[in-house]
């Protein structure tokens, strides 16, 4: 199936890289010795099936719906913000609805969308564990589920988002949100000057992964 | 930092520590499968998130340093699929011995051919 090719190198224009589609490194996986805890993940699956909890196709279907899930998505979202103030009222209102409008489903979670103003910088983190907004940005990057990310940028959040490249002014106020196993956030990025009359698909471009988490800006059109 | 303030080691907000490090990797097939067991489990209803949370806080701050996040995940999940009863612990440990048996690699181990165009799960 389709996702056994993920380090396939050679089936890549980067591979003499060794580096993804994406930029990033492999994790290695398929061609090495399998680890205890791969071995507990097929037993597991397998057992699964077995019992008739679930089946391969509804592992795939999991993990095609989980690999669909980009920052491509909250990008629309932001880009629709931007241009349609209706809509910005009813997401920064309610962004479990808004979004869901959108066909972007949180399930059971709820959401609460956080806009970036000239006074106003948030940032999100989940100091307990990993909770990311993953409906809307897909799987969060190593870094935000680390300490040093999640110790910190609640009590320094100024140098932790220095670390990133982002040096707000002092006049600039920054809050930072933890999210929860049952509370999300996602971050609006402010609208970057000189945008004015762009597309709606032109506006997504600006918006990367890292600005809807807060360490980055939107980025400015070129 | 928990013989101190009463804290748990995950509660870990405001603490000290050093510099992110910006790291970030493509995850891997075996990754993605343990998350969506995890969706795919608490979906139905055999368990949920805070037993999940629950298992991986419970390992301590030492698993933390040395175990992945998935390594975690898998860990939790399994736990939590023996006490809601989906399989027994001895049918685990038959389990994982005849998955060991099958091969050296991942890729070998895994099989993969239940509904898979290739077949005998060495995916070239």
């Amino acid at each position: 199936m389709p996702h056994d090719h993920h380090d396939h190198d050679h089936d890549t224009p980067h591979s003499h890289t060794g580096m993804s589609s994406s930029g990033h490194p492999y994790r290695q996986d398929q061609d090495e010795p399998l680890t205890y805890w791969q071995n507990m993940e097929i037993a597991v699956r397998e057992l699964l099936i077995e019992k008739g909890i679930t089946t391969e196709l509804e592992v795939m279907r999991q993990i095609d719906q989980m690999d669909n899930r980009s920052p491509a998505d909250g990008a629309k979202v932001v880009a629709r913000a931007w241009s349609d103030t209706a809509f910005r009222a009813r997401l920064l209102e309610d962004a479990t609805t808004a979004t869901r409008e959108m066909g972007f489903d949180i399930g059971a979670l709820q959401l609460i969308a956080v806009e970036n103003t000239d006074s106003v910088h948030n940032v999100i983190v989940c100091t307990l564990c990993s909770c990311y907004p993953r409906n809307l940005l897909g799987l969060p990057p190593d870094w935000y589920k680390q300490r040093a990310y999640r110790s910190r940028v609640v009590k320094a959040p100024r140098k932790v988002l220095a670390e990133f490249g982002l040096v707000l002014p002092d006049d600039v106020t920054v809050r930072v949100h933890d999210s929860t196993a049952d509370m999300r956030y996602i971050v609006i990025p402010a609208r970057p000057a000189g945008t004015e009359g762009l597309s709606l698909a032109e506006l997504e471009k600006l918006v990367s992964r890292d600005s809807m988490i807060g360490v980055a800006l939107a980025t400015a059109p070129e | 930092m928990s013989d101190t303030d009463g804290r748990r080691w995950h509660d870990m907000g405001g603490l000290e520590a050093g510099p992110v490090r910006l790291e970030e990797h493509d995850y891997a097939l075996w990754e993605k499968r343990v998350d969506a067991l995890m969706v795919l489990a608490t979906t139905k209803g055999l368990f949920t998130v805070d037993g999940l949370r629950r298992v991986i806080e419970d390992l301590g701050p030492d698993y933390y340093e040395k175990m992945s996040y998935y390594e975690r995940w898998v860990h939790s999940v399994n736990q939590n699929l023996i006490e809601a009863g989906a399989y027994s612990l001895s049918e685990l440990a038959g389990k994982m011995a005849e998955v060991k048996a099958r091969g050296t690699t991942y890729g070998e181990c895994a099989l993969n051919e239940l509904s898979s165009p290739c077949a005998g799960g060495r995916d070239d």
